[in-house]
């Protein structure tokens, strides 16, 4: 291919590396710190495209080709591509670009594993400020682990081992003569641009797949084959750094598990763990997210605070279970909204209470702070779809995106059917229906978009599989909160956003005090109201019991919770013998 | 015979206040003398020992002192969960101390809240103590009944987000009445931590006081559907947040005069002082 081919991008400069010309690409404000996108295989610079855009806003971004890839030259011989040479030349182009100042490494595949090579070059501090490794661990770490599992073959190492091995079946193809080169050149080449479509949900752009594929592709096979089997294998050298590294893992990476980079701590003790929804090709796929974590991570080792999740990530600090995580609660003003609040407050967590009485939220939030953590109380109708929508944005922008939410907020409604009006109708549902969904919607929305996970729950009720003729309304809001919650739950699976049913019985708090009864007279309402109240309040379940039990489900992810011995039993009821609770339901007992 | 007016003489409330004084002045320089180490044991006797120094003569019940948790009532089953125990007072902790002593028939029954070193729930409790105070002379004042007054304590109490500690209590009380102790017997002997005097004239009270319908215990239960009669009650509102309780407790005069219905017996009193503090601060 020669210059001025279509799909061709003109380098900006050509960096000499020991005889290798490097084509060096540079975006954004000089003045600015540099960061350094080091690309991996088969890809070129143009990997990077989307993420150098949004970090050229704030920083001076370079790419430029490896050896042997893009508009870079590349030497025929398989030795010219071990990693020292690789790590040259990365110190090449931070010398060009950036002669005063270290620059912050920022790298993918085998660019991360070249530039680990050159993070933990004695003296990397001087010319290196921190990096971010993307799917690409040091061969050398990889090394050692692999013998210390060997060396302790319990079955779980055997299995981690496994594991790795089936999901690099193609390194071990790149070793043998002739095959791989031949299948990029006659087939692959041709297809990759489908199969990274079909396979990693990767579509193509306008530089990538790059036009140099080909040649990409079947010389970068000397990558594997002059630095694998040296260092996996008994080669293991001692490569340790004090700098900064931020680990990125995307959760459905095919090729490079978290299993590969357990332990890395011992040899980057200064070391953040985040995970990314995503594929391998996360740099292609998530540029918003991976633009927001390394300037995150720059910044934050720059002096700025950390954002939550980073500090979260941080490995080797010991924090409370729920410390660096923001919960909102609705309906947290009152009752199990409150003490859910209070309860995730005390495992560490920051909150945001939320109740129509916002007088109330604040006063929760006021008691947050008085257990230790920070509280923020803010008045928010859930029936207001445009309310939940700007709070989510006002949360978000002033707190962060939240990693769990709370939908609780409720009310209480009795009375038979045929009594019950339209406008009863409406009232329940828009408040236990509807302001589930609009929560869910304008949180999930945030939470899928931010890539680090998340958790939703939902409080519905006992009622929600407990038929009864005294609670039409308020047990069809329930149960449609039930189902709408297995839904989600398997829709957000894939972004790693847990989802929580919790199906309280009888708790005592506020609820019998506002509760409504269709057909029934002012008088009779209040008689009614008072006489739940005494019977809630014998029951003596307390909501502190049922904030204990949310807490626990988010900790370990459990799908249905029933609280209380009576709705256990029920639950259990309507999965073995629902026709039992069918018939129950024709008991009065309110 | 209990009567529609309030039948203590000037001079014998000025004695009644005497008495709370002493009780009050004994509980802080007990608290004052309080360290990380000692025991409810220790509390309550070094409490006792003062009270006698001063000249008290008989207890309406026993001193008592609860440390840590125990000042929230957590896990009382029994009431002689309530007598001191080997809990050791540490850095931080909150504690109660409560006495009720009697000279010549006048009786004060006390309850005093501290902390040793910093404890944040027991600041914002202490800071809130103050509108139970306030809102139980405004409603009895306007002249509730006590189980409805005690409903509204309750439901500041959920607004607050605190529980609902005086519940504890046999018979859930939040206060009770007091008069002029005129018993015979041996002064100084307590049954079940309550002096013998004290139960004969609790169990003539009671049996007068339900012949009228009405009960010199305040709950939140039927017998206590009727206005406060005239008369001294000694109020304790206890209210808990997590592992710390908070109580006061002091005479409230009910006069059985519209002009002027009720008031507290002294505002002089550690917990008042404090709150004019806070909102000098
Ligand atoms: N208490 C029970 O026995 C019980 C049993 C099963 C399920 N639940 C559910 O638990 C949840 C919490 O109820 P609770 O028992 O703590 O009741 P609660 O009345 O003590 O608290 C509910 C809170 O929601 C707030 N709220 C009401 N409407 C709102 C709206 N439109 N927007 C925002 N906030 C609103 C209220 O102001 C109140 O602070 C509800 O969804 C309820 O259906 C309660």
């Amino acid at each position: 291919m020669s210059r001025g081919d279509p799909g061709r991008v003109e380098a900006d400069r050509i960096v000499e590396s020991a005889g290798v010309r490097l084509a060096v690409y540079e975006h954004g404000d000089p003045g600015n710190e540099t960061v350094l996108l080091v690309h991996g295989y088969p890809d070129t610079h143009s990997v990077w495209d989307g993420v150098a855009a949004l970090l050229a806003e704030s920083f001076h971004v370079v790419t430029y080709d490896v050896r042997g890839a893009g508009q870079s030259s590349a030497p025929r011989a398989v030795r010219d591509y071990r990693l020292d040479l690789l790590a040259a030349d990365l110190f090449a182009v931070a010398d060009a670009v950036s002669p005063d100042e270290p620059v912050h490494v920022v790298a993918h595949d085998w660019g991360s594993i070249q530039s680990w090579e050159a993070v933990t070059d004695p003296g990397a501090e001087r010319r290196i400020a921190s990096f971010t490794s993307i799917s690409g661990p040091c061969l050398d770490h990889v090394g050692h682990q692999v013998r210390q599992r060997l060396s302790r073959p319990t079955p779980g190492n055997l299995r981690k081992l496994a594991g790795q091995l089936l999901h690099s079946w193609y390194i071990l193809i790149f070793q043998l003569p002739l095959l791989a080169p031949a299948v990029w050149r006659l087939w692959l080449a041709r297809r990759w641009a489908r199969v990274l479509e079909k396979v990693e949900g990767v579509p193509p752009t306008a530089g990538h797949p790059a036009p140099t594929l080909r040649s990409d592709a079947v010389r970068g096979i000397a990558l594997y084959r002059a630095n694998m089997l040296g260092r996996v294998g008994r080669g293991a050298r001692e490569r340790a750094t004090g700098l900064p590294v931020q680990l990125i893992q995307p959760s459905g990476d095919h090729y490079v598990t978290e299993a590969l980079t357990e332990g890395v701590e011992r040899w980057a003790p200064r070391l953040w763990r985040r995970t990314v929804q995503a594929g391998h090709w996360v740099p292609l796929t998530h540029p918003a997210a991976i633009a927001r974590m390394a300037t995150e991570f720059i910044r934050h080792i720059g002096g700025e605070p950390a954002s939550r999740t980073l500090r979260r990530s941080q490995v080797g600090v010991r924090r409370a279970r729920f410390a660096d995580h923001l919960v909102v609660v609705t309906g947290a003003g009152s009752g199990i909204g409150r003490e859910t609040a209070l309860s995730f407050a005390e495992a560490g967590a920051e909150v945001v209470a939320s109740d129509i009485d916002e007088g109330a939220a604040r006063r929760t939030a006021e008691l947050v702070g008085v257990l230790g953590s920070r509280g923020y109380g803010y008045g928010l109708d859930v029936t207001d779809e445009s309310a939940v929508r700007d709070f989510a944005a006002e949360v978000t922008a002033r707190h962060g995106v939240p990693d769990i939410v709370v939908n609780n907020a409720g009310i209480g409604h009795g009375g038979p059917f045929l009594e019950t009006t339209t406008k009863d109708w409406h009232r329940v549902l828009d408040v236990n229906l509807w302001g589930v969904i609009h929560g869910c919607r304008a949180f999930g929305e945030r939470m899928v978009e931010r890539g680090e996970g998340g958790y939703i729950v939902n409080v519905a009720s006992m009622a929600a599989y407990l038929p009864t003729r005294d609670l039409p309304a308020y047990a069809t809001s329930k149960a449609a909160v039930y189902m709408l919650s297995d839904c989600l739950r398997g829709e957000l699976d894939g972004h790693a956003i847990g989802v929580s049913t919790i199906c309280p019985g009888v708790v005592s708090t506020n609820i019998t005090r506002t509760a409504t009864f269709a057909g029934a007279g002012e008088a009779e309402q209040g008689r009614k109201r008072d006489r739940a109240t005494g019977l809630y309040a014998r029951r003596n379940f307390t909501p502190r019991r049922v904030a204990t039990e949310i807490v626990r489900a988010v900790e370990r992810g459990k799908p249905v919770v029933p609280v209380t011995p009576e709705a256990k039993v029920t639950y259990l009821l309507s999965r073995v013998s629902p026709a039992t609770l069918r018939a129950a339901a024709k008991l009065e007992v309110a | 015979m209990p009567s529609t007016q309030l039948d203590f003489s000037e001079r014998d409330l000025e004695r009644f206040r005497e008495v709370q004084q002493l009780a009050y002045r004994c509980a802080e320089e007990t608290a004052a003398w309080l360290e990380p180490g000692v025991t409810e044991r220790q509390a309550a006797a070094e409490l006792r020992r003062r009270l006698i120094a001063g000249g008290v003569e008989d207890f309406f019940h026993v001193p008592f002192a609860w440390f840590g948790d125990r000042t929230a009532f957590r896990g009382f089953r029994v009431p002689f969960q309530f007598f001191p125990s080997n809990r050791v007072l540490r850095e931080g902790m909150p504690f109660v101390l409560d006495c009720a002593p009697i000279i010549d028939g006048y009786t004060a029954d006390i309850g005093y809240g501290g902390r040793v070193g910093e404890n944040r729930i027991w600041d914002r409790l202490c800071a809130d103590l103050r509108e139970y105070r306030e809102l139980i002379l405004r409603l009895v004042r306007e002249g509730h009944a006590l189980d409805e007054i005690y409903k509204q304590v309750d439901a500041l109490i959920a607004r607050h987000g605190f529980d609902n500690r005086h519940q504890v209590y046999p018979g859930r009380v939040i206060g009770h009445q007091v008069t002029r102790q005129h018993a015979i017997g041996p002064k100084g002997v307590t049954l079940f931590g309550f002096g013998i005097r004290t139960l004969q004239t609790l169990g003539r009270e009671l049996i007068s006081e339900r012949l009228h319908g009405r009960s010199p215990l305040w709950a939140d239960k039927h017998a206590s559907a009727h206005a406060p009669t005239p008369g001294l009650w000694a109020v304790e509102p206890h209210i808990g947040f997590r592992d710390v309780g908070i109580k006061y407790e002091e005479l409230l005069v009910v006069t059985g005069d519209p002009a002027n219905p009720a008031y507290w017996l002294d505002d002089d009193l550690p917990h008042v002082r404090r709150w004019q503090a806070m909102e000098a601060a």
